[in-house]
């Protein structure tokens, strides 16, 4: 950890918005939203960015919770005092998703009216969904245009449905290894996942309490941890490797360390919130082809767009389809595949290529409003 | 480092740039291809051209973001079609023709999604490389073909009548023409004394 460079000790607050009207016409009360910001709002509060998590992801993006807090926020690579997302310049905002299980409204939040948990009972939420609950955060935060909007995979969606739903408030809009839907394969990753805490003994139709659904949703993270990493990347790390004294548990070191983190993952995860985001990813859709040129029509932000070469979850094809259907309907949008080693998990990680490309794309603000 | 003063330097030593600049008119819409570290396009935007380009190279297109040039990551070779006809006022190939893999291609597609290609290429009838070749039996190394054969990434060679015969062969009009050496304008026999040829095309 880089002191000097980090945002220090932040906290995670809660607030309690107006109730909110979902897409499938449910009403989401109460609306609590869990967020964390970073540098000050500037007068004219034109210096705000949201930054928009991925699918395990929550509020605590850059920093550190406590002095003996060992892992600091999912983005601070990127966030704080000199880094791209210079706290120095900007403001950041960054709030759990509706759905999820980090302190906004999700299964885990008590139903007013059972007193008990949500579980499944809780409303199918959407991308759509999530952003207008963001959007009403940074409304009580008294903010009408964002600067940017930015977000890596399931936050690449949010950023680019801001740039849509709230065209007039987004001047920039930042999509990371993400795309514009999902593929079958995507989408088939995702149901195994979601099959595999359906048939814990202990899922119980959502409806559980102390005995979680555990081993079905460390399974999910399995799954799932597979596709964030890259053959290369596995290989390098793990080889075919046996582990050391670990021969019940796994025969490989590969499959220890998937169930390392499929265990870990249940202490600070929700299967029921696993299972709901899943399904917003998976139904999320801006569309195909001249669809997706459509969709985005309504846009009037920048856009940056960038894959990873070693992406095989979210390839660059699929970027490249957002980048050419943004093209085709006028839009100011920048490229760039950036060659990486570490597969779908890249635009986490330290890399100075991607802090150029954030930083040349903030630090050349949008003069205009529209076209180019 | 400055993003504002490399393309000031790289006018002085391009000939070629200040005539297409002199050339397009603010308010056009250009497309460049292979448009390398942006310099071009970033020109073009000081004038009011709306610019946008495609490139290869991973840290040119660093610098076209940094110098907010809109780029797109990519090979010209895996297709415009998401482009509609006539999209572009002008279609530039600096210097990007004799490394993709079908020139003719290309080049008729540059046609249809822009309404007149401008292509600066280097002249491979000029003097200094027929007589590397003549002379020394070797493959030429110049200024601006300056690879060896196994490092190259110039897929082909054409001189400036390499280039007038394409176009009377596809029946592609030439509207306009420049020749350079160095910073001089070449107008006696450019084939020969030219390095770098300029063509405007419909």
């Amino acid at each position: 950890m880089n002191v000097k460079k980090s945002v220090g000790i932040v906290q995670t607050q809660t607030v309690q918005l107006p109730d909110l009207r979902l897409g499938n016409g449910s009403i989401l009360s109460p609306l609590l939203i869990a967020y964390e910001t970073y540098g000050v709002l500037s007068e004219k509060k034109d210096n705000a960015i949201l930054v928009c998590h991925a699918l395990s992801g929550d509020a605590h993006a850059a920093g550190f919770h406590s002095d003996s807090d060992k892992r600091p926020g999912w983005w601070d690579e990127y966030i704080g005092p000199g880094k791209a997302f210079d706290t120095d310049k900007y403001f950041i905002i960054s709030s759990n998703v509706i759905g999820g299980c980090k302190g906004s409204s999700g299964p885990l939040t008590t139903s007013p009216i059972s007193g008990k948990p949500f579980g499944s009972s809780f409303p199918f939420v959407s991308i759509e969904d999530m952003v207008a609950a963001q959007k009403l955060l940074v409304a009580h935060l008294d903010i009408d245009v964002l600067f940017c909007v930015a977000g890596g995979s399931m936050g690449g969606m949010q950023a680019l449905q801001w740039s849509i739903s709230y065209p007039d408030s987004v001047r920039n809009c930042i999509v990371l290894a993400s795309t514009a839907e999902h593929s079958a394969m995507q989408i088939a990753f995702n149901e195994v996942g979601r099959q595999a805490i359906l048939s814990d003994p202990n899922w119980n139709n959502g409806l559980y309490e102390e005995n979680s659904p555990r081993k079905g949703l460390a399974l999910a993270r399995m799954v799932g941890h597979i596709t964030y990493l890259s053959d290369d990347k596995m290989r390098e790390k793990f080889g075919r490797n046996a582990p050391r004294g670990n021969l019940l548990n796994s025969d490989f070191a590969v499959g220890s360390y998937l169930i390392y983190q499929g265990e870990s993952f249940v202490d600070r995860f929700d299967a029921n919130s696993y299972i709901y985001v899943t399904k917003a990813l998976d139904h999320f859709s801006l569309g195909k082809g001249k669809e997706l040129t459509a969709a985005l029509e309504p846009a009037k932000c920048r856009f940056l767009v960038v894959s990873y070469s070693s992406d095989w979850l979210y390839p660059p094809s699929q970027s490249r389809e957002i980048v050419k259907s943004l093209e085709a309907s006028d839009k100011r949008v920048f490229y760039v595949e950036l060659n990486t080693k570490e597969g779908h998990d890249s635009f986490l990680l330290a890399n100075q290529k991607q802090e150029d490309v954030l930083r040349g794309f903030l630090e050349n603000p949008a003069t205009e409003t529209h076209g180019f | 480092m400055d993003s504002k003063t490399i393309p000031g330097i790289a006018l002085k030593e391009r000939p070629d740039f200040a005539y297409i600049l002199d050339t397009i008119a603010p308010g056009s819409r250009v497309l460049d291809l292979g448009c390398g570290n942006g310099d071009l396009l970033y020109l073009l935007s000081q004038k009011g051209i709306r610019g946008q380009g495609i490139e290869k190279d991973e840290d040119a297109i660093v610098e076209c973001i940094r110098k907010g040039v809109y780029v797109h990551h990519g090979d010209i070779d895996e297709g415009l079609e998401h482009h509609e006809d006539k999209r572009f006022d002008y279609v530039i190939l600096n210097q990007t023709i004799q490394e993709t893999r079908h020139p003719g291609d290309i080049i008729k597609e540059c046609l249809r999604i822009g309404k007149r290609l401008i292509i600066v290429f280097a002249n491979f009838g000029y003097w200094e490389v027929r007589f590397k070749i003549l002379l020394r039996g070797k493959t030429p190394v110049t200024d601006l073909l300056p690879y060896r054969w196994f490092d190259t990434p110039n897929l082909h060679f054409l001189s400036v009548l390499d280039f007038e015969e394409f176009c009377q062969i596809r029946g592609f009009t030439i509207e306009d023409r420049a020749f350079f050496r160095d910073l001089k304008q070449i107008r006696f026999r450019p084939n020969f004394f030219a390095k770098l040829a300029l063509f405007q095309i419909r």
